[in-house]
């Protein structure tokens, strides 16, 4: 089975702090990771690829420093990395980035499956997954908990609101996959090693069949109109009692003052 | 859009550098130089302390004649034979929009056997509900319900459809913004009309919570937008209004469903439906066994909420995955989170921190857990919890 991961590298958004004087972000300093839920997508076409043959491409649009996200991928066992980067894909929505990751899967080619993670942490968006089944014109399944293969039908497990839906689909098909699917593999020495010395694909628009106005900010109909901190939550009323019995009293007298109870 | 920095101007004093959320700008030979990362969003443009970097609106050759476009439309999502409570909390925020726009509001009701719950979208504010029923429309399909929405787009031409940021809403949204080549704004906690274009202004947070963004969809049609569950009110219901139902056959054949579904699980009750509860009572470490959990799921059985989980519970494996708050888990709104033995990571944080109220029980009056709760114990919740059940029991009672 042939298997396109589409990772994206993100800063960790749990590094991100809030300048108290300006209100604005602080990004120095900041890690850029593998976005988590790629890294499960990725375990995901390993053991997939591990049981049934075949070829794991990791695939990133983004700046030249992304090809870090993706040797973290070579080292925990994919085969091949492509990363795709031009000037012409910088401010894309979903919209535009799932159709420049579509071409790039296209000139791939041969795969049976592609796998994302479920959404990145940075946008939290959970919208260029579908997106690209859509401009591939193949199905898709989204929140996937558990993925088999019988060599002809693949069996999901798809994360619902109460529970799960158990869904059959034939080949070729998009699938998203949430954290409970696996524990994602640490890289090995080996691994590392391999994964430095490997060449990494970059491809630019040059080398996809796309249209110019589809890309980037161009070809994104969402714009951003503006960018604000939220208001910080700050403390609120702490109680410390001698007793449970006496701290829950008083709780209890705020909540029925402030009338939420 | 575009920003661009005049470079003659600019006065190196890097302010725009540290400002900008996606990390686009960079300084080259002294100079403010803006990099392929920008999304033109102005939060540099603010910034420059001499105004020297500027959005520049890019001509756009007109994708659609928007003025074919108009009215709003809410998905209604049915879930064991009822709309979810967020489509209702859409059908209010979706009323005042039309109203503010002067237009009409309609329900898009999918399924088969539904067309009684026309009435319930009519009482809940919606002018029309366009129904298609048809028998492999029973569940929801990527496919099927793609194919229908996009029909009915395609000729009713809808100026604005809010989905439910549900997991099968926000499977469909991308799908149907992409085949109608639209743009979607993603798990929006905040709607509004912009002044300036009178666009809807769709408000969400990014980068785990720590920023917020409001997107605009000012030259494609419809504007599409995934909403977060419980962030609005429902509507007050009022029986006695009606409206037009505007029934349409489906195309979707059977064969077009390329997803079988072949059996739901259904893993547990409300108490785990995080995303739509009122009331959450979670978890975590400080539980120390999994057996404590019942003094949790006491707590909100007592209080008809549902029961979360911190990661280091899940992973202890003393919750399953469904219950996770948090970054790698569930974004929860609801009107009061209880925080049981949580220390406040900024990864559970990311996950709850648009509750209306929360309440935090820790024994270290230091946890981080209260520097943003509205109401703090410090304390043993073992001990805690039990009384705080049996308070709210009397009160349930009296």
């Amino acid at each position: 089975m042939n298997i396109v991961v589409c990772v994206k590298q993100v800063p960790d958004t749990t590094e991100v702090k809030i300048d108290p004087v300006t209100n604005t972000l602080i990004r120095q300093g900041v890690p850029s990771i593998v976005n988590p839920f790629d890294k499960n997508a990725v375990e995901a076409a390993l053991q997939l690829k591990e049981k049934h043959g075949g070829k794991v491409t990791v695939l990133s649009m983004g700046p030249g420093q992304a090809k870090d996200a993706l040797k973290e991928c070579l080292a925990m066992g994919a085969d091949e990395a492509i990363l795709v980067t031009d000037r012409a894909f910088g401010g894309a929505d979903t919209l535009a980035t799932s159709y420049t990751l579509a071409a790039a899967i296209n000139k791939i080619g041969n795969f049976d499956m592609v796998l994302c993670g479920k959404q990145a942490i940075d946008g939290d968006t959970a919208q260029v997954g579908p997106e690209i089944a859509e401009h591939l014109g193949i199905a898709q399944v989204t929140y996937a908990a558990k993925v088999d293969f019988d060599g002809e039908v693949v069996r999901v497990e798809r994360e619902h609101e109460d529970g799960y839906e158990v869904l059959e689909v034939k080949l070729p098909v998009v699938i998203t996959t949430v954290k409970s699917i696996n524990e994602p593999r640490y890289p090995t020495v080996k691994g590392t090693m391999k994964a430095n010395r490997a060449q990494i694909a970059e491809w630019t628009k040059a080398d996809l069949v796309v249209e110019e106005p589809r890309l980037g900010l161009k070809g994104s109909p969402t714009q951003v109109r503006k960018i604000f901190t939220p208001k910080a939550r700050t403390q609120g009323l702490l109680i410390n009692k001698d007793t449970a019995r006496e701290a829950v009293a008083e709780l209890i007298a705020k909540l029925t003052e402030a009338k939420i109870v | 859009m575009a920003v661009k920095v005049i470079k003659d101007q600019c006065i190196s004093c890097g302010a725009c550098v540290s400002s900008c959320p996606f990390g686009a700008i960079i300084m080259q030979d002294d100079k403010a130089e803006i990099t392929d990362a920008c999304t033109a969003c102005g939060a540099c443009v603010d910034t420059c302390p001499v105004k020297t970097i500027i959005r520049e609106e890019e001509k756009k050759e007109v994708a659609m004649d928007k003025n074919e476009y108009k009215n709003v439309w809410v998905f209604i999502e049915v879930a064991e034979g009822t709309p979810r409570n967020v489509s209702l909390e859409l059908l209010g925020e979706g009323r005042k929009l039309a109203d503010a726009m002067g237009q009409k509001l309609a329900g898009v009701l999918i399924g088969d056997g539904v067309e009684g719950l026309a009435k319930d979208i009519f009482a809940n504010g919606a002018d029309q509900v366009y129904l298609v029923e048809s028998a492999e429309l029973k569940h929801y399909s990527t496919d099927g319900y793609t194919g229908v929405l996009t029909d009915l787009i395609h000729t009713y031409k809808p100026s604005v459809i809010l989905l439910g940021a549900t997991n099968d809403g926000r499977d469909l949204g991308p799908r149907v913004a992409c085949r109608v080549g639209t743009g979607l704004t993603a798990d929006c906690t905040d709607l509004g009309i912009d002044a300036e274009t009178g666009l809807v202004a769709w408000t969400r947070p990014a980068f785990g919570g720590n920023i917020m963004a409001t997107i605009l969809c000012p030259d494609h049609r419809p504007q599409m937008g995934t909403v977060r569950p419980s962030v609005f009110k429902k509507p007050q219901p009022d029986s006695t209004k009606s409206g037009e139902i505007i029934r349409v056959a489906s195309k979707v054949n059977p064969k077009d469903i390329r997803t079988k579904l072949v059996e739901v699980i259904k893993v547990c009750t409300a108490s785990c439906n995080l995303e739509e509860a009122e009331i959450i009572v979670s978890g975590g470490r400080g539980m120390c066994k999994p057996e404590n959990f019942s003094l949790i799921e006491e707590l909100a059985n007592v209080l008809g909420g549902a029961v979360g989980a911190s990661r280091a519970a899940v992973d202890a494996g003393w919750k399953p995955a469904l219950h996770q708050v948090g970054q790698t888990g569930k974004t929860v709104g609801p009107k009061i989170y209880f925080a049981c033995g949580i220390s406040g990571a900024i990864q559970h944080i990311a996950g709850m921190s648009s509750s209306d109220i929360i309440i935090a029980i820790n024994k270290d009056a230091d946890a981080p857990i209260f520097r943003m709760a509205d109401y703090g114990i410090v304390g043993d919740v073992m001990e805690v919890l039990p009384i705080l059940t049996e308070e709210f029991k009397k009160i349930k009672q009296g």
